[in-house]
C-alpha cells in the first residue's frame, strides 16, 4: 500500500530555487562560514587544560563539504534524480548518471551526533515500530514520518538502492521506504562470504549491478556515459586509497588523529565517494597529517595507551568518550569501522569497473566471516602497535556484534592484551548507561596500566 | 603512633565498607553498614569512627572504590572494584585464579593473575538478574530474610524452575508459583539456580583458571557457592570476609603492601 499522502514534508523544488538557494546563496554562505571558521581556528587560544590537541585545520573544509551536500539535498527533489542508498550500495554508476545520493544511515548518524536521534526514533516507535529494530532504521523512519531532521529537509527519492552487504535489516527497511515513497526499489543481494568470493558470486552481483544501471538509466532518462563513469571509478579508487593512507598515518607514535576524528572525517568517503571533492579533501587532510607526524604532534597530548575500536561509534557519546579516554592517556588510534571504507581500495579497478565493483561490494567486513574480522583486528593490533581493544557491543547492529564475545576472548588470550566488551548502541541513548560504561572503561584502563 | 598505613573505602550500592591495614597488609580494622542515600556523609562519619577506634592519622591514604567512589572527597585515589577485588582476594587467599564477585548492583568475573592484578574481566549487562539485588528482590516477595536464603534453598527437597532471568518477570513467576501452592523453599532453590546460571555463563566467557574464588556479599550465601561449584565442576574457595574484599584491596593499593 502506498502512503504518499502521509508525507507532506517531502516537497519538490524547481531549478530556480535550486540555483538561487543552493548554487548562488547557499554555497557562498557556506564558503563565508568556512572563512569565519578558519579565522576562528587561527585565533583559537591554546587550551592547556584540554587533553586533546587542537582539531585538524582541514575540519572546516569537511564541514563545508558536508553542509553543502545536505544543503543541496533540500533543493534536489524535482531538479536532480534522487537515490536513497545503503552505505554499502554500488553507487558509482548512479553518480555518473548525475543522481543526488542520500545515505539514510549517514543521516541517522547526523541525528545521533546532534543528539536528536532519540526524539526522532520515538516518532517511529509511536507509529508502532519496535524498539528492537536498529536505531538507524528507527531514526530514519521517524524522520520520514515526522519530517524532523537536523538537515532541514531531505529530498524525496526517485529510486531506492539497497545492498545487503551490511545487514539484513536494510532489506526490510527499504521495502518500507518503497512502500511509503511509492518508488522503485533495486535490491542487490550479496552472498555472505565465509572465504574469498567465488567467480559465480562475482557474476551474480555484477549482473545485479547491471540491472541497477538499467533501472537508473530509465529513471534518469539517459544512458550511462562511459567516460563519466570511468572518471567516477577513478575518483572512487583514489578517494579510498587516500582514506586508507589517512587512517594508516595513525600507525605513527603518537598518532596524529584518533578514531573519533576518523568517525567525523569519514563523511565524504561515505557520502561522496567517486567525487573529485572527496579526493581533494583527503589529499588536504593527508598533507596536514604528514606535518603532524613529522613534528611529532599527537591527536591527544599524552598518548600512553593505543587502542582499537571495533564496531560503529556511539554517536551520541562521541565527544565525551573521546575526551574521557584522552584524559586517561588512551588514544583510540584505529577502528575496524572507518577502515571498512579504505581497506578495499586496491580492489577497485577503473579499467574493469563492473567486475571490480562486484568484488568490492562483496567484500565489506560485515559481509565476511567472524574469523576474517578477527584476523583483521589482529593485524591492526600489530600494525598500529596497540595495547588494547574496545569492542562496542552494539545493540542495534547485530551483524557487527555477532562473534564479538569469541573475538574478544581470542584477542585477549592469544595476544595477551586487555579487550573490553562495551555494551551500548550506535544511536539510542536509552541503551547506554554512562555509569556502567565508564566503570568498565576505567577497569580496562587499569588493566592496561597494570601491564605497563 | 598508629600502625595504619592505608584505609580502603568501598562505597557499594547495597553496603558501605571500610578497611584499615597495617604495614604488613593485615586487616586491622573494618566497618560495614547498609548504604545510606548520602553516602559521602555516611563515609565521613564511618571514617571518623574508625580513626577514633584505631587512633589513625587523618593523613592516612584513603582509596575509594565502589559505585559511590567518586563522591568520596577525602579519597586520595579512586580505583574500580575490579582491580580492588582482584587485589584483595588474591592477597587474602594467597593466589590468583578466577574470581566471581556478586555484588548488590552487578556481578563480575575477574581472571586474577598470581600478582593480584586483573588479567581479564566480564560484567553482567544492564540488568539486575545475576546480582544480589535479584535474590534480595525476589526473597522479599517470599517474605524470607536475606541471611536465610541460602540455607532454605539448600534444605529444599524439590526445585521449581524459574525460566525467566529477568528480575521483574521472575517476580511474576514467583507469584504464579505461590498461587499454585508451590513450596517456597523449592522456589528459592530455583531462584538460586537461575542466578548461578547467569554467573556461570560469564565465567565460561572469561574462561576458568582454577581455583574459583568468591567475593562480595552474595558469597556468604551457601547455596550460591554450592551451586557454582556444581555447575562449574570446580572447587570454590572464599576468603573469611568476602564482603570486605573490595575495601581491603583498595587499602592494599593505598599501602605499599
Amino acid at each position: 500500500m502506498s502512503q504518499p499522502e502521509s508525507l507532506p514534508h517531502y516537497v519538490h523544488s524547481n531549478r530556480l530555487e535550486h540555483f538561487v538557494n543552493y548554487q548562488l546563496v547557499g554555497k557562498t554562505a557556506l564558503r563565508v562560514q568556512r572563512w569565519r571558521d578558519q579565522w576562528k581556528l587561527k585565533r583559537r587560544k591554546p587550551r592547556p587544560e584540554s587533553p586533546l590537541s587542537p582539531p585538524l585545520d582541514c575540519v572546516v573544509y569537511m564541514k563545508e563539504i558536508m553542509s553543502r551536500h545536505y544543503l543541496e539535498g533540500r533543493y534536489a527533489s524535482g531538479v536532480r534524480k534522487v537515490a536513497w542508498v545503503t552505505s554499502g550500495a554500488p553507487t558509482e554508476p548512479l553518480q555518473a548518471l548525475g543522481y543526488f545520493l542520500v545515505y539514510p544511515e549517514n543521516h541517522a548518524a547526523l541525528c545521533g551526533v546532534r543528539r536528536k536521534a532519540q526524539s526522532i526514533a520515538e516518532e517511529a516507535e509511536n507509529a508502532g515500530w519496535s524498539r528492537d529494530i536498529c536505531s538507524y532504521a528507527r531514526t530514519d523512519i521517524g524522520a520520514m514520518l515526522s519530517g524532523k531532521t537536523p538537515a532541514g529537509r531531505l529530498p524525496r527519492p526517485d529510486v531506492l538502492v539497497c545492498c545487503t552487504n551490511i545487514c539484513q535489516t536494510v532489506l526490510h527497511w527499504y521495502r518500507v521506504l518503497a512502500d511509503y515513497f511509492d518508488c522503485p526499489l533495486v535490491l542487490i543481494d550479496t552472498p555472505f562470504l565465509y572465504e574469498e568470493a567465488r567467480e559465480h558470486d562475482v557474476t551474480y552481483v555484477r549482473r545485479q549491478i547491471e540491472d541497477m544501471i538499467h533501472v537508473a538509466e530509465e529513471i534518469a532518462g539517459e544512458k550511462l556515459d562511459q567516460a563519466r563513469f570511468a572518471e567516477v571509478m577513478k575518483n572512487a579508487r583514489r578517494g579510498a586509497e587516500l582514506w586508507l593512507e589517512v587512517l594508516n598515518r595513525s600507525q605513527s607514535r603518537p598518532a596524529p588523529m584518533t578514531a573519533f576524528d576518523g568517525f567525523i572525517h569519514m563523511g565524504p568517503i561515505v557520502d561522496m565517494r567517486g567525487e573529485a571533492v572527496t579526493v581533494d579533501y583527503y589529499e588536504r587532510m593527508l598533507r596536514e597529517l604528514d606535518v603532524r607526524v613529522a613534528s611529532g604532534i599527537g591527536a591527544i597530548k599524552n598518548e600512553r595507551y593505543r587502542v582499537l575500536w571495533d564496531n560503529l561509534p556511539i554517536w551520541f557519546k562521541i565527544g565525551e568518550l573521546s575526551k574521557w579516554l584522552a584524559e586517561h592517556g588512551v588514544n583510540v588510534v584505529a577502528s575496524t569501522y572507518t577502515y571498512a571504507w579504505g581497506e578495499l581500495a586496491p580492489m577497485i579497478d577503473p579499467e574493469n569497473p563492473l567486475d571490480s565493483m562486484a568484488r568490492v561490494y562483496l567484500h565489506p567486513i560485515l559481509n565476511r566471516s567472524a574469523g576474517h574480522k578477527l584476523a583483521s583486528m589482529k593485524k591492526m593490533v600489530e600494525e598500529f602497535q596497540l595495547d588494547g581493544v574496545i569492542l562496542h557491543s552494539d545493540r542495534s547492529c547485530k551483524p557487527y556484534s555477532l562473534g564479538q564475545i569469541d573475538q574478544r576472548d581470542r584477542l585477549s588470550k592469544t595476544l595477551g592484551i586487555p579487550a573490553l566488551l562495551l555494551e551500548a548502541d550506535h544511536n539510542d541513548p536509552r541503551d547506554y548507561s554512562d555509569e556502567q560504561g565508564v566503570n568498565r572503561l576505567e577497569a580496562f584502563v587499569e588493566m592496561m596500566e597494570a601491564r605497563a | 603512633m598508629s600502625n595504619i598505613v592505608a584505609i580502603g573505602i568501598d562505597a557499594g550500592s547495597t553496603t558501605c565498607k571500610l578497611v584499615a591495614i597495617d604495614r604488613q597488609g593485615a586487616m586491622v580494622g573494618a566497618r560495614l553498614e547498609a548504604t545510606e542515600p548520602r553516602v559521602e556523609v555516611q563515609v565521613q562519619r564511618m571514617l571518623w569512627a574508625l580513626f577514633d577506634e584505631l587512633g589513625a592519622d587523618p593523613s592516612t591514604p584513603l582509596i575509594a572504590t565502589g559505585y559511590g567512589r567518586k563522591l568520596i572527597k577525602e579519597a586520595t585515589r579512586n580505583v574500580t572494584e575490579i582491580t580492588c577485588h582482584a587485589r584483595g582476594v588474591s592477597r587474602a587467599l594467597g593466589r590468583g585464579g578466577t574470581l566471581i564477585d556478586i555484588g548488590g548492583q552487578d556481578s563480575k568475573v575477574i581472571r586474577v593473575g598470581d600478582d593480584g592484578r586483573p588479567v581479564d574481566f566480564m560484567m553482567n549487562d544492564k540488568c539486575a538478574a545475576g546480582t544480589g539485588r535479584f535474590l534480595e528482590h525476589t526473597a522479599a516477595r517470599l517474605g524470607v530474610p536475606v541471611y536465610e536464603l541460602g540455607r532454605r534453598a539448600l534444605s529444599a527437597r524439590g526445585e521449581e524452575a524459574i525460566s525467566s532471568t529477568c528480575t521483574v518477570f521472575a517476580e511474576s513467576e514467583i507469584i504464579s508459583l505461590i498461587a499454585r501452592g508451590a513450596d517456597p523453599d523449592a522456589i528459592l532453590r530455583g531462584l538460586h539456580r537461575s542466578l548461578v546460571g547467569r554467573v556461570i555463563s560469564m565465567v565460561r566467557t572469561v574462561g576458568v583458571v582454577p581455583p574459583l574464588m568468591l567475593s562480595g556479599g552474595v558469597a556468604r550465601n551457601d547455596a550460591v557457592r554450592a551451586m557454582i561449584a556444581e555447575a562449574a565442576s570446580e572447587d570454590v574457595i572464599l576468603p573469611d570476609q568476602p564482603q570486605l574484599m573490595g575495601a581491603y584491596g583498595a587499602a592494599l593499593l593505598g599501602g605499599t603492601a
